[in-house]
C-alpha cells in the first residue's frame, strides 16, 4: 500500500514531494546494502574455501605423494592423476565426435518442425538433468554387468561420455548457429555440397565455441566421482588396458576422506584438484574471449 | 561418388543425433527393469511411505530418504536463493566493470569446484564448527543444507543474471524517467520482468541439490530417520544408493535401484518445470 502511494507520488513530481523522499531512500539503501552483502558473501565463500584448502594443503606436499606406485604408506596421488588424464582422453574421444556430429545434424541437416529433432532435443535435455549417481547406477547395470566389462576404465568413460554428451551438443549447436548463413550460401553458390560446406566452411569458425564445450566437459569429468565409483572402481594403479579398474583424482579424494587416515594427503590431493579446475576455468574463459572475437 | 559420400555423412550425423535417444531409452529400460519389480515386490505403498529401512530383515521403506532429500533441498534454497538472487542483481546492475571482471570468473570457479572438495571442506570445517557451537555430533541436515546452498549459488547467479541482462534497457530507463531511483527501478521493474528466468535458475538449483551425492554423503550423517531438527543426521535418496550399493545383493540391490527410479522421477518432474519456465521466459 505504502509503496504504491510512493510510486504514484514519484511519478507526479519527485521534487515537489520532498517529505516522502527520506522514506524511499531508506528502503533503497537497505536493498542496495543487501545486494552488496550478497556479493561480498559469495566472494568470501569462494576465498574461504579455496584459501583454506591451499593453506592446509600446500605444506602437506612431499615427494612421496608423487611416487609411481600407490601404497598405504606413501598415499601417492600420481596413479590417480594419470588415471584422470586417461579418463579425460578416452571420454572425449568417445563423446566429442558423437556430440559434434549430433549438433551438425541438428543445425545443418534438419528442417523446421521435424519430429525426430524434437525427440533428440527432449532426450538431450533429459540427459543434462540426470544426477550423476543415476548415471553411475546405469553404468553399473549396463556396462559393468550386462555387457560384462567389469569395473573398468572403459565402463567409466562410456558412462561419463553419455554424461557430457548434452554439454558438447549444446555448445556446438550454439557455435554452429552463430556462423552467418552467408557463409553457407557462398559455399553452395561456389558449387560445394552440404558435407563439404560443413567441413570446410561452417566448422572452422565454430571451433572456439566447440572448444569451450570440450573444456567445460573436461571440468565435469575431472570433478566427477559418484558416476565412477560403481563403473570404474577404486583401484589406485595405472591400468594395463581399458578393461582395468581405475581410480581418478576425485574418487581418490573421496576414498581418502572416507578412510580419514591420511588427512594431509587428502588436503594435498584437494590442492592439485583445485589447480586443475582453476586451469580449466582459465582456459574456458580464454576460449570464450576468442569466440566473441569471431 | 559425391552423392554416396553425402548420403553416408547424413546417415552418420543422424545416427549420432540418435545416440541421446538411445541413451535415455537404455537408462530407462535398465533402471525400470530392476527397480519396478522391486517396488512391486515390496509393495508401492510400503516402499514409498514406509519409515523403516532394514535390508537385513528385508524391510525397505524410503520415506525418511524422500523427506531427507526434500528437507536438504529446501535448506539449500533458503541459503542459496536470497544470496544468489541478490548477487545476480549486483552483477547485472550494480557492479562496476572492474568488479564484474573479478567476480564473474569467481562465480564460474565456484561452479567448477568438484563436489568432493565441497564435501571435504564441510567435513573438516563446517561439521566441527557445528559440533562446537551446538554441542552435537555435527554431521547434520544443517551442514548438508549449507554446503548444498553454496553449491547451487553459481547456478542461480548465472541463470538469474543472464535473464536480468536480457531485460530491455528501456524498462529501466522508463522507471528512472518516472522518478524511481536506481534500486527501486531494479527491484520493482527489472526483477519482475526477469521473473520466469530467475525461477528457471532456482529450479535448476533444485535439480542440482536433489541430485548431489558425494558432498552430502560426507557431511549429512546418513542415519535412516526423519529428522526432528536441523541438527539431526539425515539420509537422502542419493546417499542411500551410494552408501549401500557396494555390497548390496538381490532384493536389497533392486530396492536401491528402485530408490534411483524415485529420484529419476523427481528429476524428470523438475526438468519439465524447468522447460516450461524456460519457454515462458523466451516469450
Amino acid at each position: 500500500m505504502e509503496q504504491k502511494t510512493n510510486s504514484a507520488a514519484a511519478s507526479k513530481n519527485a521534487a515537489a514531494e520532498a517529505p516522502k523522499k527520506p522514506h524511499r531512500k531508506v528502503s533503497s539503501a537497505i536493498l542496495g546494502a543487501l545486494v552488496r552483502i550478497a556479493a561480498v558473501a559469495t566472494a568470501a565463500t569462494l576465498v574461504i574455501i579455496v584459501g583454506y584448502i591451499l593453506v592446509m594443503g600446500i605444506p602437506a606436499f612431499n615427494p612421496d605423494l608423487f611416487a609411481l606406485e600407490y601404497n598405504s604408506q606413501n598415499v601417492s596421488m600420481l596413479p590417480s592423476l594419470v588415471n584422470t588424464l586417461l579418463a579425460v582422453a578416452l571420454t572425449l574421444v568417445i563423446a566429442v565426435p558423437l556430440g559434434v556430429m549430433a549438433a551438425v545434424f541438428l543445425v545443418e541437416y534438419t528442417t523446421r518442425g521435424n519430429k525426430f529433432v524434437k525427440v533428440v532435443r527432449i532426450t538431450a535435455e533429459t540427459l543434462a538433468g540426470i544426477p550423476s549417481i543415476v548415471y553411475g547406477l546405469f553404468g553399473m547395470l549396463f556396462f559393468v554387468t550386462f555387457l560384462g566389462w567389469g569395473l573398468s576404465l572403459l565402463s567409466g568413460c562410456l558412462t561419463l561420455a553419455i554424461m557430457v554428451l548434452p554439454t558438447i551438443m549444446r555448445t556446438t549447436e550454439e557455435a554452429l548457429r552463430a556462423v552467418p548463413d552467408s557463409y553457407r550460401e557462398g559455399s553452395f553458390g561456389l558449387g560445394a555440397g552440404r558435407l563439404r560446406t560443413v567441413l570446410s566452411v561452417v566448422l572452422p569458425p565454430a571451433m572456439p565455441g566447440i572448444l569451450g564445450g570440450i573444456i567445460l566437459s573436461i571440468g565435469r569429468i575431472v570433478g566427477e566421482s559418484a558416476a565412477l565409483i560403481f563403473t570404474a572402481g577404486t583401484v589406485a594403479a595405472i591400468p594395463g588396458g581399458i578393461f582395468d579398474s581405475v581410480r581418478t583424482m576425485s574418487v581418490h579424494m573421496y576414498v581418502l576422506s572416507c578412510e580419514g587416515l591420511h588427512i594431509d594427503a587428502t588436503y594435498a590431493t584437494a590442492v592439485v584438484l583445485l589447480i586443475i579446475v582453476v586451469a580449466i576455468n582459465a582456459l574456458a574463459s580464454f576460449a570464450a574471449k576468442r569466440l566473441t572475437k569471431v | 561418388m559425391k552423392s554416396i559420400k553425402e548420403t553416408v555423412a547424413k546417415v552418420l550425423f543422424t545416427a549420432a543425433a540418435g545416440v541421446s535417444i538411445l541413451a535415455v531409452a537404455l537408462i530407462c529400460v535398465f533402471l525400470f527393469a530392476s527397480g519396478v519389480p522391486a517396488i512391486a515386490e515390496i509393495g508401492p505403498l510400503e516402499f514409498l511411505t514406509g519409515t523403516v529401512w532394514k535390508p537385513g530383515s528385508d524391510i525397505y521403506g524410503i520415506l525418511p530418504m524422500i523427506l531427507g532429500s526434500i528437507y536438504a533441498t529446501l535448506g539449500a534454497l533458503v541459503i542459496g536463493v536470497p544470496i544468489g538472487l541478490f548477487c545476480a542483481v549486483y552483477l547485472s546492475r550494480f557492479a562496476s566493470p572492474r568488479v564484474k571482471r573479478l567476480l564473474t570468473p569467481g562465480v564460474e570457479l565456484l561452479a567448477g569446484i568438484p563436489s568432493v572438495i565441497y564435501g571435504f571442506f564441510g567435513l573438516v570445517v563446517l561439521v566441527p564448527l557445528i559440533r562446537q557451537v551446538f554441542h552435537v555430533q555435527g554431521m547434520s541436515l544443517l551442514a548438508a543444507s549449507i554446503i548444498l546452498g553454496v553449491m547451487i549459488l553459481p547456478t542461480i547467479i548465472t541463470v538469474a543474471r543472464n535473464s536480468l541482462d536480457a531485460v530491455p534497457e528501456s524498462y529501466y530507463e522508463g522507471a528512472l524517467a518516472l522518478g524511481a531511483d536506481h534500486e527501486r527501478s531494479v527491484f520493482r521493474v527489472l526483477v519482475p520482468a526477469a521473473g520466469s528466468g530467475i525461477m528457471a535458475g532456482v529450479v535448476l538449483g533444485v535439480g542440482r541439490a536433489i541430485g548431489e551425492t558425494m558432498a552430502v554423503v560426507m557431511i549429512a550423517g546418513n542415519q535412516v530417520q526423519i529428522p526432528n531438527s536441523l541438527l539431526d543426521g539425515v539420509r537422502t535418496l542419493t546417499t542411500n544408493i551410494v552408501m549401500e550399493m557396494g555390497y548390496a545383493a538381490d532384493l536389497h540391490r533392486d530396492a536401491l535401484i528402485a530408490t534411483a527410479v524415485v529420484l529419476f522421477v523427481f528429476v524428470l518432474v523438475i526438468n519439465l518445470v524447468f522447460a516450461a519456465l524456460n519457454a515462458r521466459s523466451k516469450k
